[in-house]
């Protein structure tokens, strides 16, 4: 079985995102980025699956400019087999609609039958690529997992879901496409060895524009602001009657 | 220009979500239908009286008892034939849903719509809410979520027609085991008018007993830091921040919690904050209305102990 973990480079989730006043965009020209947290959770899922013997192979696939190789390196020195980069002559705003159709595309070259990916980039966190890729390719869908578990015959996998009520059980028959949420591992450093393992690990490159996707914007981002959490007053207290009467005078008990 | 909402019920009582929905969908079309999707046929009761809902389109069938996302998308795909606007609460149902439908619709959805700016203009949230970016779709149709503390919760009083789709339940490559629901007597987080969240600083679960204590005392919802959930305190449903639920309650008091953005963004628009936390450099303090700067423990225990 070969695992495809569609990952992303985004700013780093430590990072507070901050608006170019010349650019009126999100500057990360010179911002720290890292790989989106959820797709690490993804890729030690795979790492797990194929030092089990589940897994024939596990390949990671990012879409960019040239800086995304950095991400696809990173997930090879995780332990991931190879690589794809599916290669972007500038920075595109690429939408979860057209990435669901690129990776659409790869998986049905590579007849992947089980897709692992995180459940939201921290970026956008638009919280949509899984779930439109599995409507593209017709797999069955598991979101926002914390638990993940294949049948011995790998025909399945039964899924712990992280949903508003607690936490839902399902079976998916394979082929399937499950979105990680945080609890479902801790996910592995790189050793340094690796690091330099990773190096010689066979990354393919794709030219976007050679897949023949329409990635016309569905959705132009008009302006973006700041809205970043604002200093309040913070009155010191030191007893339960100062909070008690404090509430009570601002009327919220 | 008719809009369609889609209905998440809680049993049979209609989610909050949903009803901001309604309000947020009542900005863009004066034709509003509600779709629900369900086992039990006496569910629309409670759907059909939604104030601003022209007619109820049902769809039953034992199959959509635990609303399985390959069938659903595809019968809302179907049921949004005509329809401009297909919007719903940013709840993990309709999460785990929507995209699939855009999918199905060639639409690319837009996801914790915060505000309606125009027809297809919207705002929402991106980087954990530090930026709100003003977004304009260029779809026929317009997908989208909308966050539940953005809208107003629209109430009672219609008396909407039901209609029961025929419509044909597709095969489905995915079955539903069990649902570990919790339990609680407390109000529901995501429309408390107060929560009491607890962090890593209470320590442990027995520890946390002395948050809901005081949740019970104040007749608050209870909440929790992602590292109180990772840590087995409270099960995860008490998130409160980028990956876990979104609050705005009048009062939110967190103790023991360190403020990181991530968290910051599920409740940064509550009215009041109080913060009692040992560290008086903590970021949660900087924006809090009120600070207790103390060990929580001497403080919980003040706190439960003093009589209102
Ligand atoms: C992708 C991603 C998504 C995330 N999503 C979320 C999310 O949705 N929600 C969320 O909450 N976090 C989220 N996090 C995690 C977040 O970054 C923080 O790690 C987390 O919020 C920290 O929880 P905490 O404040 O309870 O713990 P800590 O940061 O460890 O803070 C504990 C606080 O307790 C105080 N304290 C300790 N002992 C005492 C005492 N005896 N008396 C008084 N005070 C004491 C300390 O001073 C400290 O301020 C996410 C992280 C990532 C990477």
């Amino acid at each position: 079985m070969k695992i495809i973990i569609p990952i992303k480079r985004v700013l780093d989730p430590y990072t507070q995102a901050r608006v170019n006043k010349q650019t009126e965009q999100v500057d990360l020209a010179n911002a720290k980025m890292a790989m989106n947290p959820f797709c690490e959770i993804a890729v030690e899922e795979a790492l797990t699956l194929k030092e089990s013997g589940a897994a024939s192979e596990t390949i990671a696939v990012s879409i960019g400019t040239d800086k995304t190789v950095d991400t696809l390196r990173t997930a090879l020195a995780m332990g991931v087999d190879r690589a794809i980069f599916i290669k972007t002559e500038s920075e595109l705003d690429l939408q979860p609609l057209h990435i669901g159709k690129i990776l659409a595309n790869i998986i049905r070259r590579e007849e992947a039958e089980l897709i692992i990916m995180g459940k939201q980039a921290v970026d956008n966190d638009n919280n949509q690529t899984g779930q439109i890729l599995s409507g593209l390719l017709d797999y069955s869908l598991g979101t926002f997992i914390s638990k993940f578990e294949l049948s011995a015959d790998a025909s399945s996998v039964e899924v712990s879901r992280e949903i508003d009520s607690g936490i839902e059980i399902r079976k998916l028959n394979l082929p399937a496409i499950v979105t990680v949420d945080l609890r479902l591992n801790e996910p592995r450093y790189a050793s340094l060895p690796n690091i330099m393992k990773a190096r010689s690990k066979p990354l393919e490159t794709i030219e976007l524009d050679s897949l023949g996707i329409d990635t016309s914007p569905r959705i132009k981002v008009i302006s973006v602001v700041e809205s970043g959490t604002k200093d309040r007053a913070s009155k010191q207290i030191s007893s339960a009657e100062e909070l008690f009467s404090e509430l009570n005078q601002m009327g919220v008990l | 220009m008719s809009a369609l909402i889609l209905i998440e019920l809680n049993g049979s009582e209609v989610n909050a979500s949903s009803r901001a929905a309604i309000t947020a969908a009542s900005q863009l079309s004066d034709s509003i239908d509600a779709l629900v999707l369900t086992n039990d046929s006496s569910n629309s009761e409670s759907v059909s009286k939604l104030a601003g809902i022209n007619s109820v389109k049902m769809i039953v069938d034992d199959a959509l008892e635990h609303a399985n996302v390959e069938v659903a998308s595809k019968l809302i795909a179907e049921a949004m034939s005509g329809y401009k606007y297909l919007v719903s609460g940013s709840s993990t149902y309709s999460k785990n849903i929507l995209p699939r439908v855009g999918a199905l619709l060639d639409v690319q959805p837009i996801s914790d719509v915060c505000e309606i700016k125009s027809n297809n203009t919207f705002v929402r949230p991106l980087y954990a809410g530090n930026i709100m970016a003003t977004v304009e779709s260029s779809d026929e149709i317009i997908i989208m979520t909308v966050r539940a503390t953005a809208f107003e919760h629209s109430g009672d009083g219609g008396s909407a027609k039901v209609e029961a789709l025929s419509s044909t339940i597709p095969e489905s490559n995915s079955t539903f085991i069990s649902l570990q629901e919790s339990q609680s007597e407390r109000p529901e987080l995501t429309t408390a008018a107060r929560i009491v969240s607890g962090g890593r600083g209470l320590g442990s679960k027995e520890n946390f007993a002395l948050i809901e204590q005081l949740a019970d005392k104040l007749d608050a919802a209870v909440g929790a830091s992602r590292a109180a959930v990772d840590a087995g305190f409270i099960s995860n449903d008490y998130q409160v921040g980028q990956t876990g639920k979104v609050v705005a309650p009048q009062l939110y008091l967190a103790v023991g919690i360190s403020g990181a953005i991530q968290h910051l963004a599920g409740m940064k628009d509550s009215q009041v904050i109080v913060v009692i936390n040992n560290d008086p450099d903590a970021p949660m303090s900087r924006m809090a209305d009120l600070v207790w700067q103390t060990d929580l423990f001497v403080a919980l225990k003040e706190l439960n102990e003093y009589q209102i």
